[in-house]
């Protein structure tokens, strides 16, 4: 008899992915500015980094929530008890009005809609084993982030069928590709539950337009199927076109009272907008009362610290502090993306024009031995091993074109972020000469040079993949 | 309704979860209508909830002494950044040290556990659904020992798909588990075409508060062992002894005699032996290593906040507050255990002999009025209604004899003590006022006078 389960024996936990293997070479030889200048940059976490010091001034002025105490009095003791899955009100409250704020008050939530879960991770495996059998399928356009195969199939048996999205249009959502996973799927005789998006992109580092909304509200009105939007990197969108959640395209469409309403269930958690992915705050917005019930009592298995719950009920409620943050952890993001985006133009290098997120979709086509994800790998432990900077490649997040790499900038300092930038230049050089000295000097490969450097000069007037 | 079922999954529509069992219609009572001692003196008293907030004093007091142990202090604050950064899921180094260390003291000084075995999850009920979905597939089963605590059935079954099987246990020794027991549940299972891939034991027992002995506890090992079966051993209570016999932890046995380590996982949490539910503090510990390896990536989706567990991590590693802690908690939970039983002993109430837990195993078959579960729950309901007091029958803990009753006795003050054990006594009371006419025109007959008669009441109410 097999001693462990299947699920402990088999690897859909998927962590054995080039993901995760960069963040083990990382581990292995991590770069400090003093003890170890020639270590790897993680470029790999997409964390954020940027507005601590905002944090901390405010804890410096609110004493209060640091000791368990409520107008000068302990409530130590009934944090400490307080193990209701409902949550605590407050910190309820103060989470869905942040929600609301970050959307520009053009949508809001109510309280009693949303359960608090141990980070997004749980969020969205709460959600599949309240929405899908085992065996039964989400369809989620590609590129996704790679923790997707663990939170959403793992333990659940949920199968994912990818929407394959292209650079033909900025790997935007077409009808044709949500047509054709949804036959793809029947072909595998999976049954379709529902759509999962993220939005703003991950990894893409964009936000969805209106048309893509539209079509995905139709696209599930159509088939009876539910929406997901894991609206993680929502306080993250740092320039135009701004952000609109799936809640305001319902509201656009007057969809108030129809069958989509309670079928469209949204993903949130503070560990990307506020940098707080330790404090494991995770929550799920739906508009049925059976997935709120449901989803609720499954939160025993993953309920958020009273502790935690308490100090950022304080924070998130102090309104003029979130006002302010939002616009200036922004600011910061904004200018830490413009440093990465000219940094790798000089070296030649494109990203996917981007408006959102802790990282940029980086072009690496032209670094390419072959177009094949063979040479996308061989490309990928280059620059772990030898440029020393752990960026994850695109086959992670099941990319269907070889080149694409998801950098991030938020989790270091600037001065990282140069340094970073300058080995890959220097790196980007090399392979130039090396291509230089290897091939017969045709008009060809002098052409792709010119190329690759006009790239670097044009970037700002091309524009297929406008939003 | 229909449809919207169909769009939901089976578990988010069936009653796996549990709540609806009767266990939680006393929680409503109480809910709706909550005792409060100037503010609804004739509410219901919870009597329901296995909390610990007895020595929350000296926590409260050493946190005020130790600013650098919160992030969030001016004192603190230098660390903010690292641990609200910090969602490693092996977690903080300091904090598997000291849980490690923790679990060491609460072993009696006698068992030494390794840190780097320490898994974190969300609560002792995250670490009790990840291990099953460690060791066990959909339509496999445990074996549990009865009763047992009522919410395993979500725990271990709800989205895991796996089977519990009660190992029927009865008062006629005291309860406690028996190889015969074992064999017969596991045979019949056999028989059933049931896959056991383990045993779940709760040790001290909730809900009869009492403590395995070394002997059985080799029992046991000797049974898994033989049928190459896995245990988990939730010790949630360990630190809530009181008195005499020691805990003695499965990792010390272990060390006594020869088995198959594999096979061997303990389920830990501060929810209990610290009075700290609301801070999801879950361990799963296992000696075997793919276990081990499984359960921190299953984590993920139960970590403790990072902010939690630098606090824990401070906390518990001085030493002298840990020593301290545990000799006065377990001193202030034998002080109010003994007020409990005594006071209920006066009306004639006795209870599980019992070392350890925040509860009591009340014995009230005799006020049944059929020996049978809707005998007990009539009573059940006259407790709650009538009495006010939220007690748990023991139906709902899968007790195979009717009658007994889970009291919790850690989860208010002195005062509210006192008022439960005055309704209690004004309740036996009432029970002999309404059986006393019957007795009493048929002791007249006998005997005539109503001297005599006081008298011999005073007799049978001692006997009672």
């Amino acid at each position: 008899m097999r001693l462990l389960s299947r699920k402990a024996t088999c690897n859909t936990h998927g962590q054995d992915s080039s993901y995760f293997l960069g963040w083990q070479e990382y581990e292995k030889n991590p770069y400090d500015e003093i003890q170890n200048p020639t270590g790897i940059i993680q470029m790999g976490l997409a964390e954020n980094q940027l507005s601590f010091d905002l944090l901390e001034s405010w804890l410096a002025d609110n004493p209060d929530a640091a000791g368990f105490k409520k107008d000068g009095q302990s409530i130590f003791r009934e944090l400490a008890l307080f193990q209701d899955y409902h949550g605590l009100a407050a910190f309820k409250k103060a989470l869905v009005e942040f929600m609301a704020e970050i959307r520009g008050n053009k949508v809001t939530f109510d309280q009693n809609k949303i359960v608090l879960t141990a980070g997004a991770t749980s969020a969205n495996e709460t959600l599949m084993f309240c929405l899908a059998e085992p065996g039964e399928a989400f369809l989620l356009p590609t590129p996704y982030y790679p923790g997707f195969d663990r939170d959403l199939k793992w333990r659940t048996g949920v199968e994912i069928v990818p929407i394959q999205c292209t650079s033909s249009n900025g790997f935007q959502i077409t009808a044709p590709a949500l047509e054709e996973a949804f036959q793809e799927a029947q072909k595998r005789n999976l049954r379709v539950k529902g759509v999962l998006v993220t939005n703003p992109s991950n990894p893409l580092g964009t936000t969805m337009t209106r048309n893509e909304l539209n079509l995905l509200l139709s696209f599930i009105t159509e088939k009876g199927i539910h929406l997901i939007s894991d609206e993680i990197y929502s306080g993250t969108v740092f320039s135009s076109p701004g952000f609109v959640s799936i809640m305001e395209a319902l509201k656009d469409r007057k969809c108030e009272n129809s069958q989509v309403w309670n079928r469209v269930h949204i993903v949130y958690s503070l560990s990307k907008d506020l940098g707080l992915p330790g404090f494991r705050v995770g929550a799920i917005y739906s508009n049925d009362d059976m997935v709120v019930s449901a989803a609720t009592k499954m939160s025993s298995f993953g309920l958020v610290s009273s502790q935690t719950q308490y100090l950022l009920s304080a924070l998130l409620s102090d309104k003029k502090f979130t006002r302010n943050y939002i616009s200036e952890n922004q600011k910061r993001l904004k200018q830490r993306k413009k440093l990465l985006v000219k940094g790798l133009e000089k070296a030649g290098i494109s990203c996917l024009k981007s408006n959102a997120g802790l990282f940029c979709w980086v072009n690496m086509k032209l670094l390419l031995s072959s177009n094949t994800f063979e040479a996308e790998m061989e490309l990928w432990k280059k620059i772990v091993h030898e440029v020393k900077l752990n960026i994850s490649p695109g086959s992670s997040c099941h990319c269907t074109e070889p080149g694409w790499f998801r950098v991030c900038f938020a989790n270091m300092s600037e001065e990282t972020l140069s340094l970073a930038i300058q080995r890959l230049n220097s790196f980007v050089k090399s392979m130039n000469n090396q291509s230089h000295h290897q091939i017969k000097k045709s008009s060809r490969r002098k052409s792709l040079t010119k190329w690759v450097f006009r790239l670097s000069f044009d970037h700002d007037h091309r524009e297929p993949e406008e939003r | 309704m229909e449809k919207q079922h169909q769009l939901l999954s089976k578990i988010a529509t069936n009653e796996r979860h549990g709540e609806n069992s009767p266990y939680f219609d006393g929680w409503k009572a109480y809910d709706s209508n909550p005792f409060h001692p100037t503010d609804n003196p004739d509410g219901v008293i919870q009597m329901g909830l296995a909390e610990n907030p007895l020595s929350f004093d000296l926590i409260i007091d050493w946190i005020k002494k130790h600013p650098t142990a919160s992030i969030c202090t001016p004192e603190g604050a230098n660390m903010f950044k690292d641990i609200a950064n910090f969602q490693d899921y092996h977690g903080l180094r300091e904090f598997r040290r000291a849980i490690a260390k923790f679990m060491e003291r609460v072993g009696g000084g006698r068992v030494t556990f390794d840190p780097d075995r320490i898994v974190m999850s969300g609560g002792a009920t995250g670490a009790n659904e990840t291990i099953t979905f460690c060791l066990a597939d959909p339509g496999d089963a445990f074996l549990v020992p009865s009763p047992y605590y009522p919410a395993f059935d979500r725990d271990l079954g709800w989205r895991t798909g796996v089977r519990i099987i009660p190992v029927d246990c009865h008062s006629s020794n005291n309860f406690q588990i028996t190889k015969a027991a074992l064999e017969a549940a596991y045979d019949k299972a056999q028989q059933d075409g049931i896959n056991v891939k383990g045993l779940i034991i709760a040790n001290p027992s909730n809900p009869l508060g009492t403590t395995l002995d070394r002997e059985t506890v080799k029992i046991i090992l000797s049974f898994i062992n033989e049928k190459n079966i896995h245990i988990v051993c939730d010790e949630i209570y360990a630190a809530t002894i009181f008195s005499a016999p020691n805990f003695v932890s499965i990792a010390e046995v272990i060390e006594e005699m020869d088995c198959n380590r594999d096979l061997i996982h303990i389920v830990y949490s501060l929810s209990k032996d610290m009075g700290l539910p609301g801070f999801r503090v879950g361990i799963v510990y296992s000696y075997n290593d793919a276990v081990v390896h499984c359960a921190r990536k299953m984590s993920s989706f139960g970590l403790v906040s990072s902010q939690t567990q630098y606090l824990l991590a401070t906390i518990l590693s001085d030493e002298e507050f840990v020593g301290n802690f545990l000799a006065e908690s377990s001193k202030r939970l034998k002080k109010r255990h003994s007020i409990f039983t005594k006071g209920l002993e006066q009306v004639g109430i006795s209870c599980l002999k019992s070392n350890a837990g925040l509860f009591v195993w009340m014995n009230l078959r005799h006020l049944l009025k059929e020996q049978t579960n809707d005998g007990e729950m009539a009573l059940w309901r006259v407790i709650i209604n009538d009495v006010k007091l939220n007690v748990s029958p023991g139906s709902s803990f899968h007790c195979i004899e009717p009658g007994w009753f889970r009291v919790c006795f850690a989860n208010m003050d002195d005062e509210t003590v006192d008022v439960a054990l005055k309704r209690i006594h004004a309740f036996v009371g009432e029970q002999k006022e309404r059986e006393m006419p019957k007795k009493t025109n048929c002791w007249k007959k006998i005997f005539g006078s109503a001297s005599h008669l006081v008298y011999l009441k005073r007799v049978l109410d001692l006997h009672m």
